[in-house]
């Protein structure tokens, strides 16, 4: 794909200024990376603190009585009992039981704030819109941007503009001002770390951020930090270890559906969900160690005593761990922890191990 | 010292005698970034011109290093097997990948010198 095709954030200037690589990724020009490097900046983010530019995730608002009960028809996750001021996890749904998007879900009082994955909101906002009844709306806000401030530093360095975010806890969702900017922060993030995400008016992005980097410890990084934290972290990313095929039950996603949510089965794709969590599902997401230096990536086929048992989704090096890590989906017979496996990297078959996630343990602000 | 020769492929080669040294360039290792493991071909082995030999992979990706010319694998870089950052901190140095013997001096004078590699290199920004 040409440059002049891809779309650009509002950060797109201050990623040239700052040196970054720009790749495309669903449909936009990013930062892969800094001069500091991957390496750098993952370490860094677990150190201290990293700024991510993150506004090619969708951001969009669901406005009306019932928006809540609206939602819930196309996920498993209790949005009903999500509180004023609190943010949940979850997935939507495709008909068949398989999984159209991961996202985030925000009670904002009088409407419910939402994340998207840049590369499945054009599905997402038509499947929401599809649900609706009349009086509740969604309302895209392409106009916005968000940044996530990640790492044991990112609080303490924030709350010196916004000492109000100080006090929040994980997934805690409020309204703060920034520089002078009113912001929406939520304490949450993906990369395993403590830290918030911060949706921001898109003209006023660049001076927020601007502020951010100015404070002591946060540096900025790229989208190769943001996928090595996050695979540290065991956290998925969409069209790598989620997709229309695999369930929340395969993707040991049962945690994100809410327990009446699971009496009820009243969401769409349901009756699979249902079927994997009475019976077990034939294939589970789980975590894969390989022995040895070298990296086994996705789509590596993994093998028990010769005979394919799955594929790596997602795999590389750790750089906290300082180790190749990799997860995978494998049939439910070799997924418990210390299974020993078979990776087929070039050819050769590397040992390997299903390992507990996540790698890097989660340091949350609970 | 020899003067280093280059592939499109972004190896570099230098030719002592009829034994060469090669690994990969100052612009390869950039693209990479941070390398993290490399995978070296057993001495002792025949290689042909353009065949995938050694594996370098980086944080993000995995690249295959091809040998720029025939010849038979007489030394690898185990310097690199315990410290593969040596690749990023000193790419046509240290960083060097494996030793080919029986090199035909021909082949090698056939690859781009440094301004044919560096125009090369400009063209693909």
């Amino acid at each position: 794909m040409a440059d002049t095709e891809l779309l650009e954030t509002p950060l797109a200037s201050l990623h040239r200024e700052l040196g970054g690589r720009m790749v495309p990724f669903a449909g936009y020009a990013m930062p892969v990376q800094y001069p500091a490097g991957i390496m750098a900046e993952h370490l860094h983010t677990r150190a201290a603190a990293g700024l991510f530019d993150v506004s090619h995730m969708g951001q969009a608002e669901l406005i009306g009585e019932g928006a809540a009960a609206a939602l819930e028809q196309l996920t498993p996750a209790d949005v009903q009992i999500l509180k004023p001021g609190r943010q949940r996890y979850g997935v939507l749904m495709t008909e068949t039981g398989g999984i159209l998007d991961d996202f985030m879900v925000a009670n904002r009082g009088d409407r419910l704030f939402l994340v998207l994955n840049a590369s499945r909101k054009h599905l997402d906002i038509p499947a929401i819109e599809a649900v609706l009844p009349a009086g509740v709306k969604l309302r895209p806000l392409p106009d916005r941007a968000l940044i996530a401030l990640q790492g044991p530093g990112a609080v303490p360095a924030l709350a010196t503009l916004a000492p109000g975010v100080a006090s929040m806890k994980f997934m805690d969702f409020a309204e703060h001002e920034i520089a002078g900017v009113a912001c929406l922060v939520s304490r949450s993030g993906y990369t395993g770390e403590d830290g918030v995400e911060i949706s921001i008016p898109a003209e006023q992005a660049e001076a927020v951020a601007k502020a951010l980097l100015a404070l002591p410890g946060v540096m900025p990084a790229g989208l190769g930090a943001r996928d090595s934290l996050r695979l540290e972290a065991g956290l998925c990313l969409y069209g790598n270890d989620l997709d229309e095929t695999t369930s929340p039950v395969e993707a040991n996603l049962v945690w994100t559906m809410g327990k009446r949510r699971r009496t009820a089965w009243d969401f769409r794709g349901a009756e699979r969900c249902r079927e994997e969590l009475d019976n077990g599902p034939k294939r589970l997401r789980v975590g894969i160690q390989p022995e040895g230096r070298q990296p086994a990536r996705g789509h590596t086929p993994v093998q028990v005593a010769g005979e394919v048992v799955g594929e790596i989704t997602s795999g590389g090096f750790g750089p906290s761990v300082n180790a190749p890590i990799a997860m995978g989906y494998v049939a439910r017979g070799a997924a418990a922890d210390g299974t020993a496996l078979e990776l087929l990297v070039r050819g050769k078959a590397l040992p390997g191990r299903v390992a507990p996630l996540p790698f890097a343990p989660h340091r949350y602000a609970r | 010292m020899a003067e280093l020769r280059f592939t499109k492929d972004h190896e570099w080669i230098r030719l002592e005698g009829d034994v060469a040294t090669i690994g990969i360039t100052d612009h390869a290792q950039n693209a990479l970034g941070d390398v993290v493991f490399v995978d070296l071909p057993e001495a002792g082995r025949e290689v042909a011109e353009g065949e995938a030999c050694a594996v370098v992979e980086s944080v993000k990706a995995a690249s295959d290093v091809y040998a720029p010319v025939a010849g038979k694998v007489v030394e690898t870089n185990a310097a690199l097997v315990e410290n593969p950052a040596l690749i990023n901190s000193a790419p046509t140095g240290e960083g060097w990948f494996f030793k080919i013997g029986g090199v035909d001096a021909a082949a090698v004078a056939a690859l781009m010198d440094e301004a044919a590699y560096a125009a090369f290199v400009d063209e693909l920004a």
